[in-house]
């Protein structure tokens, strides 16, 4: 059995590794969403380094357990991931967002290993992880369905349509990962819709709803060993949206902005201080 | 249709304990003899978006999934789940439509389905079939869940009555009813019935129509299209259907791709209108012009 410090320090690294690949990625590309891919790159360096069961040598083995993520606006952390524990190459993803490329601004599966589902318009993910969890339900399997998903998605009809069924359907295989870093593309999920009490609305719904530090790796591996029987659960995890980039932090720019010029050195130096 | 349709996937789904059909709370009493097979009959509830969504699901991990309910639910509703969710990803899941056209006509314009096939249609990695005969029905369901990939099956109330009981059913084909030369009606589901009986009043005043069944729409038989566009005096197309984008679309672009001008040309359906009247699919018909009275009054003006 290994440690928990010895997955700590290893979910460390992989999250040190996604930040500054975003970071690069987004640099380069151009592109939108860094503080989107920021802000989920610790709860992504867990599942990926500890708690999802996942076969880089043989990506469609039948025991795996399957990962969706529903805010696809943040593909360039699950494309980093992905290359960090062995589906293709890290030199891949230098083509992210250019002419030519798979590796599109909203993940997309073709030609990707390791994606199992492209998302990129919201309210998608959690009904295919819905009828993922009902099918291994069905064939009597123990591999588990995961989603990630952004708190300002919840607006979207579509989700609550699928809440509805996971708790009726008792989908306890089904663990749903909320972004919570409460802002949303224009401003805050509370002023844009207001979705607190948000825990309170998953318990009444028969959910088994968790809240945790989205960034504490400790508290992450626990809520994901956390099921409840014939109930399916949630992580609600408290983020900060741009998270280890300073001027990034919980400012809503950097969801449109790509770090260049003295922003990227800047971004890149912090990065590097923070885990000297 | 429906009826052929049930039996034809019950006794697939009997067969193969991976075929699974999802029906979001439509079907009352028509999906009994489903609920005595584990794990293959769900009913999701009135939430269409999560029923594609959870096809989707359930056909990634290797599920033959049916996904059913009326009108323009299981298509608009739902759309983008279907291209995003059903299509780009290839998976095996099967739409089914009951109530094409005006099936339910005195139900209001919501009810109407005179869009879903040109919508359908506009999306790759999609097969659009709209069963003329009840017989279609029950090979069209086999055929595209054995096809493997994302299917539209369109039932409709009405249908044609099937002369042979010899089935050619093909995704990509037609069927030639009636054989003629002097000029060729092409029509899709049930409305293949008025055609019919407006061959039979051509052929009253010495014309002799050709009447194709037109049930697969995407993909298209181009070949019939072509040989009905060189041999025969023109080409009808009758659809219960809006114009855009429909039966007579698909047509004239096999037409046009191919540098082929029929002699006469002519689309019937809806033109570019919703119905705010409402009354029986026959009545609905003759109000718009596309029952086989309407019909055979147009294509002998077209040929004088």
């Amino acid at each position: 059995m290994i440690k928990r410090k010895e997955v700590l320090a290893q979910t460390k690294k992989i999250a040190k590794f996604i930040r500054k690949s975003v970071v690069l990625m987004t640099s380069s590309g151009g592109s939108s969403h860094v503080g989107s891919c920021l802000s989920i790159v610790d709860l992504v360096a867990v599942l990926y380094g500890h708690v999802l069961k996942i076969f880089p040598n043989d990506p469609e083995s039948s025991s795996r357990d399957i990962f969706i993520l529903s805010k696809g606006h943040a593909g360039a952390a699950i494309y980093s991931v992905l290359s960090y524990v062995g589906f293709f190459s890290k030199d891949l993803l230098s083509s992210h967002y250019q002419d030519g490329s798979n590796f599109s601004g909203h993940v997309s599966h073709k030609g990707v290993a390791g994606v199992e589902f492209s998302t990129g318009s919201l309210g998608h993910g959690l009904p295919v992880a819905v009828g993922v969890a009902l099918s291994f339900k069905i064939n009597k399997k123990d591999n588990k369905s995961f989603v990630l998903m952004s708190d300002g998605e919840f607006d979207e009809g579509s989700n609550w349509e699928a809440i509805l069924f996971a708790a009726h359907h008792k989908l306890d295989n089904l663990f749903v990962i909320v972004d919570r870093n409460k802002l949303q593309s224009i401003r805050t999920t509370e002023e844009t819709l207001s979705l607190e009490p948000f825990k309170e609305k998953f318990s009444s719904f028969g959910w088994n709803a968790i809240e945790i530090n989205g960034h504490n790796h400790d508290e992450i591996i626990n809520a994901c060993e956390a099921q409840k029987k014939s109930m399916p659960t949630i992580i609600i995890a408290k983020t900060i949206k741009g998270k280890g980039i300073s001027f990034m932090e919980n400012n809503n720019l950097w969801h449109y902005r790509s770090p260049q010029g003295k922003e990227l050195k800047d971004a890149l130096a912090e990065l590097e201080n923070e885990n000297a | 249709m429906r009826d052929a349709f049930v039996s034809s996937l019950y006794s697939m789904a009997c067969s193969d304990k991976d075929i699974i059909l999802l029906t979001a709370d439509l079907g009352f009493g028509v999906f009994e003899e489903f609920e005595s097979l584990e794990g293959q009959y769900f009913n999701v509830g009135i939430s269409e978006q999560n029923m594609i969504g959870v096809a989707s699901g359930l056909a990634l991990i290797g599920k033959k999934v049916v996904v059913y309910s009326i009108g323009n639910f299981p298509t608009l509703r739902c759309l983008e789940q279907i291209r995003n969710d059903a299509c780009y990803h290839n998976l095996n899941i099967t739409i089914v439509s009951s109530g094409g056209g005006f099936s339910y006509g005195a139900l209001g314009m919501s009810h109407h389905a005179t869009e879903d096939l040109s919508v359908m249609r506009s999306i790759p990695n999609i097969n659009v079939i709209s069963p003329c005969t009840a017989g279609e029905a029950g090979y069209a369901i086999n055929s595209l869940i054995k096809a493997d990939g994302v299917g539209y099956l369109r039932l409709d109330k009405s249908s044609a009555v099937e002369k042979e009981s010899k089935h050619t059913f093909k995704i990509g084909s037609s069927k030639t009813v009636v054989k003629g030369l002097d000029i060729t009606i092409i029509a899709t589901g049930g409305i293949l019935e008025e055609v019919i009986e407006v061959s039979n009043k051509l052929k009253s005043i010495n014309v002799n129509a050709r009447v194709i069944g037109m049930y697969s729409i995407k993909p298209i038989d181009k070949k019939a299209i072509i040989s009905a566009a060189e041999e025969t005096g023109g080409i009808v197309t009758v659809e219960e259907h809006n114009l855009d984008g429909g039966l007579g679309s698909a047509v004239s672009e096999v037409c046009m791709d191919n540098n082929i001008i029929p002699k006469l040309f002519l689309r019937l359906g809806m033109n570019n209108i919703f119905s705010s009247i409402v009354g029986s699919q026959k009545f609905l018909r003759s109000k718009y012009k596309i029952d086989s009275k309407a019909i055979f009054e147009k294509i002998k003006i077209l040929i004088k």
